[in-house]
């Protein structure tokens, strides 16, 4: 009985769609960092994080063990994001809110082109801890493998993570409150400006996690590796309502079991297009997302 | 002691404060009163530091106020509480409080109990949504959270904006008690002359940006040619 339904087909699409799920709510996580705390979209998340995990993961080839290189990621993610706020985002936040976005997408190309340039666009495939190979149920595969399995689990811890700072510590206090009324925090004597200094380090830490936990899939360590992923993020973050990390999380979550079904059942091709539809009904119901409390900000 | 001298602030073309100097003794309260644009609320945004300045001076307990940022002059033990309260909204009554404590480095535990003892309700609903509470309530959190920085020096904004009377004789009590209490500091802007001049020691007139008189608050109720200005009705 239980055999049946570990290795029944839509469990196991159900369970494959998450282990991508989280990923996509992770980036989406990035994104919703990002935004709530300085309103700015980052369109360089993803290239942001292939280059950082890049930075981190071809160590491996310098006899680092995998944990090493993806603390390395992780470190290098925090500080690139944190100091990319200080350099180029900060003298653009009293400037037209399109200055932003054109300049991100500039990073964006930028930094592709020079991850093409440094390490090729042949794909490099860093050896991970965990086998791919999906657990056997009576002889028959699962929808896990002990890979997938970490890629959930690092998803969620990381989530878990972020979810603890910001709502139970007195530095997650002091992060949202320069994100949600900036001035009234400088007014309380909160150094707003190294908060959000801050946030995007953090989110830049997440993203990193994600590039680790992507650069594992089959599909490897490339310089677009992320960009497939960046768009479902974005529509994973849009969906919950930019405003809400766990919005971020169900919605990626959503997603993947969403395009794993379809990719089982219909065709894969339709997969992405799928997850488009998916954004324009909610926006059309619902654009704010569906997570964000509909609420006038007073302050 | 709070002292400005001189001060001239402009929107682009628009002059908001031409040439002001108001001296807030030690201990007393203030009132600045003046109508609707009167510059009333530019006048506490620089000297809190949110507002440069064209010209001129502010020194507050020997620190020269004018170019340091908002955040450094509030850690100087100046709490400023802006016009319609600051409150966040998002936060419970308690996050509010602690976001206080925390922005001034202040101990939160004490600091909490301090604020509790002084205003219960808050205790009452320290666990509720800054958005639930009443008009008074966020007056009062407003107040408690710039209390829990241990401030020499209070900047309040319209405290009796968009309460019912008894509400604001209410507050204006509390603010007067605090003030006996602690050797606090206060300029109190308001547009409700009658309120604020009831507890104010003295009172200074701001009338289109220019500063008319201090002088002490009984003298400035008595003179009717004064009335006009900061009721807005003088041409």
């Amino acid at each position: 009985m239980i055999a049946n339904i570990l290795t029944n087909r839509i469990v196991n699409d159900i369970a494959g769609g998450t282990a991508q799920g989280v990923i996509i709510g992770l980036v989406a996580l990035c994104l919703v960092l990002v935004w709530r705390a300085t309103r700015v979209l980052n369109f360089a998340q993803g290239p942001m994080a292939m280059f950082v995990t890049y930075i981190g993961m071809t160590q491996m080839d310098h006899h680092a063990n995998f944990w090493v290189a993806a603390a390395i990621s992780v470190a290098v993610g925090f500080i690139f994001s944190a100091l990319t706020e200080i350099v180029i985002v900060k003298p653009l936040y009293h400037k037209a809110e399109i200055n932003p976005i054109v300049v991100m997408v500039g990073m964006f190309t930028l930094l592709e082109a020079v991850a093409s340039a440094v390490w090729t666009n042949i794909p490099r495939y860093p050896t991970a801890p965990f086998s791919s190979i999906n657990f056997q149920s009576e002889g028959n595969p699962t929808g896990l493998s002990p890979l997938s399995t970490f890629q959930i689990g690092a998803a969620l811890a990381i989530m878990t993570l972020v979810a603890i700072l910001f709502n139970y510590t007195s530095l997650g206090l002091k992060l949202r409150a320069s994100a949600l009324a900036p001035e009234v925090s400088k007014l309380l004597g909160i150094r707003v400006g190294r908060l959000l200094t801050l946030g995007w380090g953090i989110a830049g830490a997440v993203g990193a996690v994600a590039g680790v936990v992507i650069s594992l899939n089959p599909g490897g360590l490339a310089p677009n590796m992320l960009d497939a992923m960046f768009i479902l993020g974005f529509i994973a973050a849009a969906i919950g309502g930019l405003d809400s990390p766990l919005g971020a999380l169900v919605s990626g979550i959503v997603i993947g079991v969403v395009m794993q079904l379809i990719n089982d059942y219909w065709n894969s091709n339709y997969a992405d297009m799928v997850a488009v539809v998916l954004l324009v009904v909610v926006l059309m119901l619902r654009p704010q997302g569906i997570f964000t409390k509909n609420s006038t900000r007073r302050v | 002691m709070i002292s400005i001298s001189h001060l001239s602030v402009a929107y682009g073309a628009i002059v908001a404060l031409d040439d002001v100097s108001i001296e807030a003794p030690t201990g007393a309260i203030t009132a600045v009163l003046g109508a609707n644009g009167a510059g009333k609320t530019t006048l506490l945004r620089t000297i809190s530091g949110l507002v440069k300045p064209r010209s001129g001076s502010i020194t507050a307990n020997g620190h020269a106020l004018i170019g340091e940022r908002p955040d450094t002059i509030a850690r100087l033990g100046i709490a400023h509480v802006p016009e319609g309260r600051g409150v966040i909204a998002e936060f419970t009554v308690e996050e509010n409080l602690r976001l206080g404590a925390l922005g001034a480095k202040t101990n939160v535990t004490a600091g909490l109990e301090e604020q509790y003892t002084l205003f219960p309700v808050l205790k009452e609903r320290r666990k509720q949504y800054a958005a639930q509470l009443s008009g008074g309530e966020r007056q009062m959190l407003a107040l408690g959270r710039a209390m829990i920085a241990n401030p020499q020096i209070l900047l309040l904004d319209e405290p009796s904006l968009g309460l019912a009377p008894l509400v604001t004789q209410d507050i204006m009590n509390t603010i007067k008690t605090l003030c006996a209490n602690s050797g606090l500091t206060v300029i109190l802007v308001e547009q409700n002359a009658k309120s604020a001049l009831k507890i104010s020691d003295y009172a200074a007139v701001l009338h289109v940006g220019k500063s008319i008189a201090v002088r002490p608050a009984a003298e400035v109720a008595a003179d009717e040619s004064l009335r006009s200005y900061y009721l807005g009705m003088a041409e």
